[in-house]
């Protein structure tokens, strides 16, 4: 009976997760062992070929390369913004509620209406940006349109959008810290970078790391701004997986190698979701 | 959040007011270039006659009144399902020791990691068989069982005490009538805090529902929001404030009036 009921109530959302999860994840690994059909050629078995083009791909490796630089860039300044973020807003200062509200508040826009604000300012020559710069005498800077400035400017606008998100968890942690420690920190007359350096800051680090984890993952869904700013490019500088795996499959109709390099993006999240794993793992036993 | 704490430093409250003041002015900036004419948006001038002429030309450019009718029907629709399939799977989970409970839990789980959106080319191609390529509800069907929320339910579930079940048993209650009378009102604080996320993660998603419509009848405001936005619509930038401002009004305003609630929800869901 238990079984019955209990499967009884499963089905609906174990038929969903099935058709929309499960399933896809493993139509697409048998994909790319195919090619891609066309009318006039059904697909047929390719064995490793798609493999082998990937591998061939210098735009797959630009992607890639992007991707760790994107990480690179926005996660640890994210992640210490936010850390100083919340050491600020958990102590009393005034106008808290304001400063916290300031804070979160770009956590909550879509990365679309995010890409859109941001693109006013990286516009040369009327963008704010070059409007400052002209102020000191800088030249106008096609910002988005030099590979070599590109990646920086996704990745300002990253931070400044995803510090917010990460502070709230900081916020958490230092809120569970007894405050006993501060007051006896205060006796032995330890200075405030002290306190942080040698008690704050270790005691964050489950929350660093849970963080790390999570922004790392993120950072690889993170391709919506593409669309408003660069398209991926100029010549796919700034260019993402997520967003290369939409142009394959959606621009070029090439659904086996969009599936290929599905594959490879799942490999990198099932990952990362082994080490996340580990990590709760640890925590657990921690308390 | 802790109400007391200790002073914070001179230097670090001015440092905390100046960060705080640089990460609104995007959206300060926005504001200021939404209610004023074209013309004054690069030239800043407190001065500037205000305007509502960004928003009606906004409103009138792109289908803005039927993208948000989108929104919201997708929202809606995606809520209701996700608490039904969410309630009952979380249900399950936590009261029945069925066969094979734990390898489907797990099976469960994958979802966190391996988003819908991830998966565009065979959800396409899925949707493509079922005839939902440019339906609204193709939009919502690859969310509304999220593993989140099935997680989310059962641990709250657990946490009720069995003896509240078993007295509504003596009572004469039916499986789901205990479902229904006991654990669902028990659970409200849960509900409230999913519902947030859910609705904000679903007015903000952008890829899925990109690949999936293909007409205004169909596209929410992210989407219509980018088409209108894209520098070759040869829009104004006052005007893709104005836009822009107008799409994320609602969820903005929500989230000034219960900040705590937002703040919370969203911990909870980046925690799991």
């Amino acid at each position: 009976m238990k079984n019955v009921y209990g499967w009884l109530l499963l089905t609906p959302a174990a038929i969903l997760l099935v058709g929309f999860t499960h399933y896809p994840a493993v139509a697409t690994l048998i994909d790319s062992f195919f090619t891609t059909g066309t009318v006039v050629r059904p697909s047929k078995f390719a064995g490793l070929a798609n493999y082998a083009s990937l591998a061939d791909d210098p735009i797959f490796w630009q992607v890639l390369r992007n991707n760790l630089y994107f990480a690179a860039a926005t996660i640890p300044t994210s992640i210490a913004i936010a850390m100083l973020m919340a050491i600020w807003v958990n102590d009393r200062l005034p106008a808290r509620a304001l400063v916290r509200m300031s804070y979160f508040t770009p956590t909550i826009l879509p990365m679309v209406a995010v890409a859109n604000l941001w693109l006013f300012f990286y516009t040369p020559q009327i963008g704010l940006l070059d409007k400052v710069g002209a102020m000191f005498g800088a030249a106008s800077h096609n910002w988005l349109g030099d590979p070599s400035t590109v990646m920086a400017c996704m990745a300002v606008m990253t931070v400044w959008k995803e510090a917010g998100f990460f502070m709230i968890f900081y916020l958490a942690a230092l809120q569970s810290l007894p405050p006993e420690l501060e007051e006896a920190a205060k006796v032995e007359g330890a200075s405030r970078w002290y306190y942080f350096r040698r008690v704050t800051f270790p005691l964050l680090m489950p929350t660093t790391l849970f963080v790390l984890v999570n922004a790392t993952i993120n950072s690889f869904k993170l391709v919506d701004h593409l669309f408003i700013l660069t398209k991926g490019g100029p010549d796919n500088a700034s260019n993402l997986l997520l967003y290369y795996i939409y142009q394959v499959a959606f621009s070029f109709f090439d659904t086996a190698y969009a599936s290929t390099l599905t594959v490879v993006l799942l490999a990198l999240l099932a990952g990362m979701a082994i080490i996340q794993f580990q990590l709760i793992e640890k925590r657990v036993h921690y308390r | 959040m802790r109400v007391l704490g200790k002073k914070l430093p001179v230097l670090e409250t001015t440092a905390a007011w100046l960060l705080a003041a640089l990460w609104i002015a995007p959206l300060a900036y926005a504001f200021w270039a939404a209610f004023h004419p074209a013309a004054m948006a690069t030239h800043f001038d407190l001065l500037a006659p205000l305007t509502l002429d960004n928003f009606r030309k906004a409103w009138t450019y792109a289908p803005f009144p039927r993208h948000f009718l989108n929104t919201l029907i997708l929202v809606t629709m995606v809520l209701a399902a996700q608490l039904v399939l969410c309630t009952l799977a979380g249900f399950a989970f936590a009261r029945f020791d069925f066969a094979g409970r734990n390898i489907a839990f797990g099976l469960v789980l994958v979802q966190l990691m391996v988003m819908p959106e991830v998966l565009i080319v065979e959800n396409y191609l899925t949707m493509a068989k079922l005839g939902l390529v440019d339906t609204i509800l193709g939009i919502g069907l690859p969310y509304m069982a999220s593993a989140f929320g099935i997680f989310l339910m059962r641990q709250t579930f657990k946490t009720i005490p069995r003896e509240l079940e078993e007295a509504a048993r003596v009572e004469g209650c039916s499986m789901i009538g205990v479902l229904w009378r006991v654990y669902v009102p028990l659970a409200r604080p849960t509900y409230l805090a999913y519902a947030l996320v859910s609705v904000s993660y679903h007015w903000n998603n952008f890829l899925w529902p990109l690949v999936i419509t293909n007409s205004v009848n169909t596209r929410p405001l992210t989407v219509g929001l980018a088409i209108f936005g894209a520098p070759e619509s040869g829009v104004d930038w006052a005007v893709i404030s104005a836009g822009t401002l107008m799409a994320v009004s609602p969820l903005l305003v929500a989230f000034l009036l219960f900040q705590r609630q937002f703040m919370q929800s969203f911990m909870q869901a980046g925690i799991k």
